[in-house]
């Protein structure tokens, strides 16, 4: 049951909803968790290869960083929003739209 | 046996949980949700015998990234019209898009051989921290560089500016 | 002292900027200054001369004849000419006349001038005169010369114009010039065309002393059928009736006459005016082999001579009497030198220098007593009032008579003698204008010093004898108008005495004008009976005109009852002036006229019409330029701008779909890679 494929099977799961997170939320801490999920999904298919393969080491690492970057990634994104909070009052991604061509 | 009940329980848990963060319309409820998403990431971690991983995914996700989320939640949103936070749009174009996505991974799932042999259980935890320190020192010193750039860049974007 | 030559020029050219300079700045005038410069220079240039003159007379004759080369100033592949001096006889004898009589002008004006605002400014331009005309007759060649030339008709239109605050003496400047410019221009096409035909011939030079080997080749040479060399030497002659006051360019000088009366003296009476004669002296080698030319040089000079001496009699201006007296005396000149006779062409020369000065300061002097009155009706009587001026032009009125041993005997009867020789009808026109000379110089004579003084009282009043600065010049020149005939006595005279070569400005000349000699016809009877018939002629046109304008007034008088039109005509100088401006100058007038019709018709027209075609054609290449060109960049920027317009489209500002582009892409890859 708990085979490669169906780990896989899981984290695209994981990954799509991620993925539909990402492009359909209005606000930016939504789209912030939705990037959370795409993460996790993209750790836990490392280290599920790592497994499989005869507990690699360096699947283990990758899902290490990648949860050192999300942290990262966290912190920065997460000011941001503040910031474009105090800019737009407002934190949809909708409304700041001053980019636009 | 056991093991597999496990899977499939944390499986339908995770993906549950991910589910409600897709589709809640609170974001607070979504922001919770997500504890559970990471939860079921650090079972799975356990269940593939990272239980390095595994704890780090608890200390770093649940106690800093998920608080960090709640915080960015109630520091942007007032308590009171809570429940209309979390509005979705462009479902149209979403949908397929994904559906194409998943369809095509499952097609590449599908196909060719996915048999590694017999899975072994161990911990994990000390051939992590020989590769920290030997194999992999480079990319964890600039891992760490790069950790505390952004969290210097994140203060220095975060705060108001001193008249 | 050859090697100090170059100073005879230059000393004049400095006294002439100092002086110009010192006009210039408008500083405070101090005479002394000024004419202790001027006479300083042409002094300091005499006194060269002088010791040059007397280095020579050390040297065999073969050795006069020196080429001081200043510095090279054209070197082409066929010509070269250098800024030279030609130090020899010829020169030598021109150099003494210029700086002696210069010099003593110059003294004369301290005296003449004193009064005179622009004191600096007359003093530069006599030495600047002096310069151009030591140019012209110390130049090595025929530019030098030319420079020369130019220059003394520049320095002459200037002091014509002296006092050009008057209409009169602006439009005799202006006059003066004009007419020599007809002259100059015959002048330098023979200077060209002579030049062209020697390069022809492979001899290109313009240097007298190569000149003199080369002209020989041009012998058979023509251009447009005529003879090369009769045609060069004719326009030489023409440039020499300009400035030397021939027919047909002598009417500048009468008018010229309205220049300050010094500046008469040696511009238009000692020096510049003899430039012709010098010219065709130096050049007497070419004019030697063009016989016709030399007929025609003196056929119009003895016709000058006996034209101008008829106007003579009817002047009633005494510098106009002298003006014509001295296109008269000219004519002689070049009567000899068209009779080959260049040694008798430069003595004369030379005493009609001392002479007709001495004539021109006189009535400088009886124009200052008479407080600036010209015309000879109001004066008579001055004898007893300017006891000097009234001898010295006694005196040299009897030189020009040709009285013997006068000056003007000696030179005129070479003249006559000569002419004689060669052609006996042209002797007889010499002989009548000598006998109409005498006449019109005793009628001055009479007119100014005899009788009764007609001047009104105020004048009258102010009449006094001129200064030393004024009188010591006149008795200088009177002398030199006594003695200078003796350099030239001729050898038939030099003869009776036992003195052989007698005639010592012939031998001294002899270098010169070495060449075939006239083969004397008659002999030396013949000679003394020309002598003295000559002789009689002039004492008895002495007589005849001191007759006639003293004791008898009567009789022209009771002449000009008789022949009205004639002695209208003559008196108004035989309406040269007015033919010449009804059919030359009215004629130029017009055809400037069409000229300038023809400027604005067709000229006009044609650049008109250039700048029509270049507007058409600006048009045509101006549309060209706004629907290609400018359609080819606007069509680049409107693509540009318009695929910027499209592309914004994608550019909306909205991070999902930006990410959709992403996801899309990556499926994209996934499909290309794994399936």
């Amino acid at each position: 049951m708990a085979t490669l494929q169906s780990y896989l099977m899981v984290t695209a799961i994981l990954f799509g909803l991620g993925l539909f997170v990402v492009t359909t939320r209005r606000n930016a801490v939504g789209v912030l968790m939705g990037v959370e999920l795409i993460l996790n999904a993209a750790s836990i298919n490392f280290v599920a290869f790592a497994h499989f393969r005869g507990n690699d080491v360096a699947g283990n690492m990758f899902s290490i960083f990648i949860i050192v970057l999300a942290a990262a990634e966290a912190a920065v994104a997460l000011a941001l929003v503040i910031s474009l909070f105090r800019q737009f009052g407002t934190i949809d991604v909708e409304e700041a739209t001053t980019l636009k061509g | 046996m056991l093991k597999d009940l496990v899977f499939l329980g944390t499986a339908v848990f995770t993906i549950a949980s991910a589910a409600t963060v897709a589709f809640s319309r609170n974001i607070l409820y979504s922001g919770f949700a997500l504890l559970g998403t990471f939860a079921g990431a650090a079972v799975f971690f356990i269940l593939l015998s990272s239980d390095f991983v595994a704890v780090t995914q608890v200390l770093i996700y649940v106690g800093g990234v998920l608080i960090l989320v709640l915080f960015a939640i109630m520091l942007t949103s007032k308590i009171g019209d809570m429940n209309i936070t979390n509005r979705s749009i462009n479902y149209k174009i979403a949908i397929p898009l994904l559906l194409l996505f998943l369809g095509m991974l499952t097609q590449l799932m599908s196909g060719g051989s996915w048999d590694f042999g017999e899975e072994k259980f161990q911990s994990m935890v000390v051939p992590i921290g020989n590769g920290l320190l030997t194999e992999y020192l480079l990319p964890f010193e600039v891992i760490s560089i790069a950790l505390l750039g952004a969290l210097v860049g994140a203060v220095v974007i975060v705060r108001r500016e001193i008249k | 002292m050859l090697n100090m030559v170059w100073l005879v020029p230059i000393l004049p050219l400095i006294g002439a900027f100092l002086n110009g300079g010192y006009s210039f700045s408008g500083k405070k005038l101090v005479r002394p200054l000024v004419h202790t410069i001027a006479c300083g220079a042409i002094l300091g240039s005499f006194l060269v001369t002088l010791l040059t003159f007397i280095h020579f007379l050390g040297l065999p004759s073969e050795e006069r004849s020196v080429t001081v080369t200043l510095f090279s100033w054209l070197n082409l592949t066929n010509v070269k000419a250098d800024v030279a001096f030609l130090i020899d006889p010829l020169s030598l004898v021109m150099m003494m006349i210029i700086t002696g009589v210069g010099s003593v002008i110059h003294i004369y004006s301290i005296g003449y001038m004193s009064h005179e605002k622009s004191y600096a400014r007359y003093f530069a331009y006599l030495n600047l005169f002096c310069f151009a005309m030591l140019c012209l007759v110390m130049g090595s060649n025929l530019l030098i010369l030319f420079v020369g030339w130019e220059g003394v008709g520049l320095c002459s239109y200037l002091l014509i114009g002296f006092w050009f605050h008057e209409k009169k003496n602006a439009v005799a400047g202006m006059k003066a010039f004009l007419v020599n410019r007809v002259g100059d221009f015959a002048f330098i096409c023979g200077t060209m065309l002579l030049l062209w035909s020697l390069v022809s011939v492979g001899q290109g030079t313009v240097t007298y002393t190569e000149l003199k080997g080369a002209v020989h080749l041009l012998t058979n040479q023509t251009v447009m059928g005529f003879p090369v060399l009769t045609v060069v030497t004719l326009l030489f002659f023409i440039g020499a009736t300009g400035k030397s006051a021939q027919i047909p360019l002598y009417v500048w000088l009468p008018d010229a006459m309205a220049g300050p009366t010094p500046v008469s003296a040696l511009i238009h009476a000692a020096t510049m005016v003899t430039a012709g004669v010098y010219m065709i002296a130096r050049l007497n080698f070419m004019y030697s082999l063009a016989p016709d030319t030399m007929n025609v040089v003196a056929t119009v000079g003895y016709a000058t001579a006996i034209f101008a001496a008829s106007i003579g009699f009817t002047q009633n201006d005494i510098k106009k009497v002298l003006a014509y007296s001295t296109v008269s005396q000219l004519g002689f000149m070049f009567g000899a030198v068209g009779v080959g006779a260049y040694t008798a062409g430069v003595f004369h020369l030379m005493t009609h220098a001392f002479f007709k000065a001495c004539l021109f300061l006189g009535s400088g002097s009886v124009i200052h007593a008479m407080s600036g009155e010209q015309d000879m009706r109001k004066m008579g009587g001055l004898k007893d009032h300017l006891p000097i001026t009234y001898k010295t032009f006694l005196l040299a009125t009897v030189a020009i008579a040709g009285i013997f041993p006068f000056a003007g005997f000696f030179s005129k009867d070479e003249i006559l003698w000569h002419t004689f020789n060669k052609e006996p009808v042209l002797w007889c026109v010499g002989v009548l204008a000598a006998l109409g000379t005498a006449i019109y110089m005793l009628r001055l004579v009479a007119m100014t010093f005899f009788g009764a003084c007609r001047a009104d009282e105020k004048t009258k009043h102010h009449i006094h004898e001129s200064p030393a600065t004024m009188t010591i010049p006149l008795i200088i020149l009177a002398f030199l108008s006594v003695c200078g005939g003796l350099l030239g006595i001729p050898e038939a005279l030099g003869h009776l005495v036992g003195w052989e070569h007698s005639n010592l400005l012939e031998s001294w000349l002899e270098p010169v004008f070495a060449g075939p000699h006239h083969e004397v016809e008659a002999g030396h009877t013949m000679e003394y009976l020309l002598m003295i018939f000559s002789l009689g002629v002039a004492l008895g046109g002495c007589y005849l005109g001191y007759t006639l304008y003293t004791r008898r007034q009567d009789i022209p008088e009771r002449f000009v009852r008789r022949f009205p039109r004639l002695h209208r005509l003559v008196e108004n100088k035989y309406y040269v002036d007015e033919i010449y401006q009804k059919f030359i100058v009215d004629n130029l007038l017009r055809l400037n006229q069409w000229l300038a019709l023809f400027d604005q018709k067709v000229i006009d027209g044609i650049v008109n019409l250039t700048g029509s075609i270049t507007k058409v054609g600006a048009f045509i290449s101006g549309w060209f330029d706004r629907v290609f060109v400018d359609g080819l960049v606007n069509l680049s920027a409107n693509l540009t701008l318009q695929g910027g317009r499209g592309l914004r489209l994608a550019q909306t500002g909205r991070i999902q779909d930006y990410l959709y582009v992403v996801v899309a892409i990556s499926l994209l890859i996934l499909f290309w890679r794994f399936s």
